[in-house]
């Protein structure tokens, strides 16, 4: 029965820290499934939009003047990966790398060179706090959250839909097909870097109001936390949801469900500093399962298409 | 030279892998005009440049010397997705063309944008949807029932006559067709290039179109041009053309580039 209690006693908070990373990990799916990149940067960029977000507060600035600019930094990050990735020819994983290195000398620098900064909901007037995550009240973050995931997935459902948010989305599919349309792929790649990185800072923000504090370290592991994210709400809702929004939507709650076990776990009796192990071996475990099933049902390798020894395309596949 | 030139291929060199073990000269002094409205199919052997001419056209890498005119404008130095204004292509790959993940429509609607800023309007009109019906209708494969399916469901052969239909939306002053056929049963390749020709004549569209065919380099088309070692060997236009075998083409082909024998597989083609 205590287990049962304490269990659900525990779920408001998973709810609420699901829909903040869900935020995060819709960013994670632009550039993961829309644009076929691992962007690496991620773990960076949720650390600086957490230490932007609370240095502006703690300066005095409105919450929401905060989350602003926790998404202009955020878009900031992007911007210098899809520079690196698109005009110095560095591939997408260590351009995403060498960003994420360089933010945690910038994320130690905005915040005054300390670790960690606090930013206390009795001291400042926060959009989401842990505190109220029980209450029945107007300072309760779930609805909040609730609201800005919805807003948030509407706003990408119609940017996807225009002109440029389809060739962004055709950059992603086939960038052959994207070039020979006119579709110019490297400034699609810069921009659909920067809008991820600009929606993951954002979480950050969010987060950091939410636990009370920035941290250095908060985004350590986030991209696996973002890939479990997108790959379980593909694994419960890929059948039934077939809308770019309902799509985006499952990716929150797979965020959701991700928090939820994590809380079944730790209630197990699990140590927290196993966690990131078993998620990492989770995320394997599912990013493998497509792989064995095309070896196991084709029963070989794909054939390579037949190719002229001239055939200069391949200098740019 | 009457008309206007459509495409200038002037001196042009290319070399991939520079100063490596793997260099290779892939187009070495070619020079090709094409008037406007002319239909030119390409030949030559494995490794003679035929497609890498056409990717120096399309602009999928620069070229290391030598100018490229299309409809009288230096392209140059402009970038691939600078020049697809100009140039509608088909790809011997059929997943190449298009988008498979984006519906039929989609993958048309891109297409139509072809040369224009693409900004925040939505990404297909109701007009547009009913245009791309009737043209869908004109391939008569009951694509225009299936116009929100993922391009990833039809076959290669649909996907090459999606693509045909993509290539020509725009009315491109180039059309460039790179061994499309290749890839598919004899029966579809026989479709799309019937396809093809007819999409050719209705817009009077000057076309490239390289193959390893040679029966159809001779049948389609008002000019053929055979390639070696990476410049044009043979071109030969009007009745003589429309008069050619493969026997002759064959034979001339071995006197004009010094006894060398073409690939077993254009031969057997």
């Amino acid at each position: 029965m205590d287990f049962l209690t304490s269990l659900l006693n525990a779920m408001p908070g998973a709810v609420a820290q699901g829909l903040i990373w869900g935020l995060m990990a819709i960013g994670v799916y632009l550039t993961f499934r829309i644009l076929d990149v691992a962007d690496l940067t991620v773990d960076g960029s949720l650390a600086t939009g957490g230490a932007v977000c609370v240095m502006l507060i703690r300066s005095g600035w409105s919450p929401w003047i905060a989350l602003l600019g926790a998404f202009c930094a955020g878009l900031a990050a992007g911007l210098v990966t899809g520079v690196f990735h698109t005009r110095c020819g560095i591939p997408a994983i260590l351009a995403g790398i060498l960003t994420q290195l360089a933010l945690y000398s910038v994320n130690l620098r905005i915040m005054d060179s300390k670790s960690n900064q606090p930013v206390s909901v009795d001291k400042y007037d926060l959009l989401t706090s842990q505190r109220y995550v029980r209450d029945l009240s107007l300072d309760n973050p779930l609805p909040l959250l609730l609201v800005f995931t919805a807003v948030l997935v509407l706003a990408l459902y119609w940017f996807f839909g225009t002109e440029l948010g389809s060739s962004i989305r055709a950059t992603g599919a086939n960038p052959h097909m994207a070039r020979a349309q006119g579709i110019n792929t490297d400034s699609n790649i810069v921009l659909g870097l920067m809008l991820s990185n600009g929606l993951v800072a954002l979480s950050g923000g969010l987060l950091a109001q939410f636990q009370g504090a920035s941290d250095v370290n908060m985004g350590r592991g986030a991209i696996v936390i973002g890939l479990a994210a997108v790959i379980i709400g593909e694994v419960v809702f890929g059948k039934l949801f077939h809308n770019f929004a309902l799509t985006l939507l499952s990716v929150s709650l797979g965020a959701i469900i991700y928090y939820m076990v994590i809380q079944v776990v730790l209630k197990l009796g699990l140590n927290t500093n196993d966690l990131k192990l078993i998620t990492a071996l989770v995320v394997a475990l599912f990013l493998s399962v497509p792989y064995w099933k095309s070896r196991h049902f084709h029963g070989k390798v794909k054939p390579v298409p037949a190719a002229e020894g001239a055939n200069g395309g391949n200098e740019h596949a | 030279m009457e008309g206007t030139n459509m495409l200038e291929l002037k001196h042009i060199y290319k070399t991939f892998n520079p100063g490596t073990v793997n260099a290779k000269t892939a187009l070495c002094d070619l020079s090709l005009t094409l008037a406007e409205g002319d239909f030119v199919t390409v030949i030559g052997g494995n490794g003679a440049g035929k497609s890498t001419m056409l990717n120096a056209v399309a602009g999928a890498f620069s070229v290391d010397e030598g100018t490229i005119l299309i409809d009288g404008q230096d392209v140059t130095r402009l970038p691939e997705y600078r020049r697809a204004s100009f140039i509608g292509r088909v790809f011997q790959d059929p997943m190449m063309g298009t988008a498979a993940t984006m519906q039929i429509e989609e993958n048309l609607a891109l297409a139509a944008r072809r040369g224009q800023r693409r900004g925040l309007r939505w990404g297909i009109s109701k007009t547009e949807r009913g245009d791309y019906r009737e043209l869908l209708r004109t391939l008569d494969l009951g694509l225009e029932d299936r116009m929100t399916s993922k391009v990833g469901l039809l076959s290669g052969g649909q996907r090459q006559a999606v693509t045909l239909l993509m290539a020509a939306l725009k009315q491109p002053k180039l059309l460039l067709l790179d061994e499309h056929t290749a890839a598919l049963d004899p029966k579809t390749a026989a479709k799309v290039l019937a396809l093809s020709d007819q999409i050719v004549e209705e817009n009077h569209l000057t076309t490239l179109m390289v193959t390893h065919n040679m029966k159809d380099a001779i049948a389609h088309g008002n000019r053929l041009v055979m390639m070696n070692a990476g410049k044009v060997v043979l071109d030969i236009a009007g009745e003589e053309k429309k008069k050619l075998t493969v026997e002759d083409l064959l034979e001339r082909f071995s006197a004009a580039s010094g006894g060398e024998m073409l690939s077993d597989r254009a031969i057997l083609s």
